[in-house]
């Protein structure tokens, strides 16, 4: 073998090599395929199913009782944008915070534990932090609320914020906090209007990854906010979501329910994608853009 | 023939390699040792909102740990009756009659287990593949282009893939695949019996659609840690490209890619809606992949809302608590692991 490789001549490439190689790209591509058909299958199927029934009707009202065709899903939509603000109150300072704390201050044990900490609660199952506030609230409040919904889908945003913003802190270089100390500005000043301002654009990405994670979140809602077929507003009440509403409807035996359910569905995608178009847009000029 | 061994020297795993991702990451002193002096130097005034501030932020830090340990003792308090009652039985026990106050979690255990199994077998190689792609094979232009594609599929909730599960993949398994599966491979007795579409297998497929991005994201990351020399040193040797990808990225790579393998069984194991809406929640154990099965997951959300009677909900957690506490080990297992290859620095989505 040695002889063949110091040998001048350019050596033939066996079969064997050359087929592997081949089949190795073809697999690679193919791969590829595999896994973007069903993406472009969800989004073609949500469109042509879902287009039918968003009308004005579907925008302005509430749900129908069973059976009877028409109603809309006008609570759901106000609903969700409701427990997503309680959750974007509790999720984003807390989030910020301890990304905040890992990056400025973390750097240490206690930093590692909180960071472990964070991972391991991004991976907890949804359901199980769903049953961990209906024990916590639900159960103490004794009945179903928006407001536990709002904290469901909170927790659930905290790790991915921290990690977010920690990453971004991260990237500021240290001279200029340096030269910030240097002008005789406060640590926390210096954290706030220089570090985590430099870092805004990554900062909100991140929130905005989060808040696009947990708005179509189901599971957490289905013994918090629990669904409701009415107007709601009150944080203490049952209150609909656009996905607790999409769940309902598709296992339910009626056709019309159906088609309501992939309108919600075509609703739920386009709202997580627009609010995120808007941020990225909005984040993308002026003096934010950078970091 | 096969290509020579690549010398010691080139086996080495990455680890043994700073990486640029290494040399990033190492600890510099924060900001706050370096300006020690100049801090201590500030005028009295300035030190007590700093205190005040370091202390809010402590907290918010702090929360995150108290979230989770509230949420391991809220499992447990509420989990204690049932505990109590069956021991380590619960886990062994086959009957699931709430109306009977009998309860044992082996057949969402099992369904548990067989979806996500079934994912991995579908979704491992498909992301390797995907990973592979993007990282060593695709022009510059489309590389961006895939990797958001990919990571888009996270993005999507997972009740709308319940709900494309239900009336496109389902009736699809239905009519097609699940007839074919039946004459080629029903001697296996894994595809025999009734074909509803919705069972095991819808669950397994809409599953592995779910953790293709978080697998693929992982090992793309990983492989990319791999310092570009090791590829040109391979390269040299007179490898082909797959030999190149084989020995000098995927092997220097492996202990990362397992790590996100298991970042997406964690992923897999925990997911409720798609997989509630499409396995047909039955609690049986049934050997083919037909056949409706039901998870851990997607028992408490079915039954947890209408569950009578304090047994009854005791046990749901508890099955509950068994999710948490897998979960719990399958994700730091995958952090240490993708940690020693990326040194931390792998933004990780499950």
């Amino acid at each position: 073998m040695p002889d063949s490789v110091s040998a001048s001549a350019p050596q033939e490439v066996s079969l064997w090599r050359r087929v592997t190689n081949q089949g190795a790209t073809t697999f690679a591509v193919l791969a590829v395929i595999f896994v973007l058909v069903p993406l472009l299958a969800i989004f073609v199927y949500l469109v042509i199913k879902g287009i039918g029934s968003v009308n004005l009707a579907f925008l302005t009202q509430t749900p129908k009782p069973p059976g009877e065709v028409g109603g809309g899903m006008a609570n759901a939509i106000v609903g969700t944008g409701l427990i997503l603000a309680i959750a974007s109150v509790i999720g984003l300072p807390l989030g910020i915070g301890s990304g905040i704390y890992l990056a400025e201050y973390g750097r240490n044990r206690f930093g590692d534990l909180i960071r472990f900490t964070a991972d391991v609660l991004n991976g907890v199952p949804s359901i199980v932090i769903g049953i961990a506030v209906y024990s916590l609230i639900v159960v103490r409040q004794k009945h179903f609320s928006a407001f536990s919904g709002g904290v469901a889908l909170g927790i659930m945003m905290v790790p991915t914020i921290a990690r977010a913003t920690e990453e971004m802190l991260l990237m500021v270089p240290n001279v200029v906090r340096e030269a910030a100390y240097g002008l005789g500005i406060p640590k926390w000043r210096t954290t706030l209007s220089i570090s985590l301002r430099t870092a805004s654009a990554g900062v909100i990405t991140g929130c905005m990854l989060a808040f696009a994670r947990v708005a179509g979140e189901t599971a957490p809602l289905l013994f918090t906010a629990f669904g409701n077929q009415f107007w709601n507003l009150k944080l203490n009440q049952p209150t609909a979501a656009l996905s607790l509403q999409v769940f309902t409807y598709a296992i339910s035996p009626y056709d019309d329910w159906h088609k309501q359910a992939w309108a919600g569905a075509l609703i739920l995608i386009v709202l997580i994608v627009a609010a995120v178009a808007a941020v990225r847009i909005t984040t993308s000029r002026g003096m934010m853009k950078g970091a | 023939m096969n290509p020579p061994e690549p010398p010691e020297q080139l086996q080495k795993p990455a680890t043994a390699i700073p990486s640029m991702a290494q040399v990033s990451r190492e600890r510099k002193p924060a900001a706050s040792t370096v300006l020690q002096k100049i801090r201590t130097s500030h005028p009295r005034a300035s030190r007590i909102p700093d205190a005040v501030f370091a202390v809010i932020i402590l907290l918010s830090a702090i929360s995150v740990f108290a979230i989770v340990v509230l949420v391991a003792w809220e499992l447990i308090d509420k989990s204690r009756l049932s505990l109590h009652q069956f021991g380590i039985a619960f886990f062994y026990g086959h009957d699931w009659d709430p109306v009977e106050g009998s309860f044992g979690a082996v057949p969402f255990i099992y369904g548990t287990l067989v979806s996500s199994f079934l994912a991995l077998l579908l979704a491992v190689p498909a992301s390797i593949g995907v990973a592979v792609y993007i990282t060593e094979m695709c022009p510059q232009r489309l590389r961006a282009i895939i990797s958001f594609l990919v990571e888009l599929l996270a993005a999507i909730p997972s009740v709308i893939y319940g709900l494309w599960g239900i009336f496109v993949l389902a009736p699809l398994l239905r009519e097609y695949v699940e007839p074919f599966l039946a004459r080629t491979l029903g001697w296996t007795g894994l595809f025999t019996g009734p074909m509803y579409g919705l069972g095991m297998l819808a669950a397994g497929i809409i599953l592995a659609i779910m953790v293709v991005p978080v697998i693929a994201s992982i090992t793309r990351e990983v492989m990319t840690a791999v310092p570009q020399n090791q590829r040109e040193a391979v390269l040299a040797l007179g490898a082909t490209r797959w030999e190149m990808i084989r020995m000098g990225v995927l092997r220097n790579a492996r202990i990362g890619i397992v790590g996100g393998i298991i970042l997406g069984l964690g992923r897999a194991l925990g997911e409720t809606m798609a997989v509630t809406m499409v396995i047909g929640n039955r609690p049986e154990v049934a050997k083919s992949l037909f056949a409706p099965g039901y998870t851990m997951a997607s028992v408490i959300a079915n039954e947890f809302s209408e569950a009578t009677g304090d047994l009854y909900l005791s046990a749901l957690v508890e099955i509950g608590l068994a999710l948490f506490l897998v979960t719990l080990i399958v994700n730091a297992l995958a952090r240490l692991l993708v940690w020693s290859i990326t040194g931390g620095t792998a933004r990780v989505r499950a």
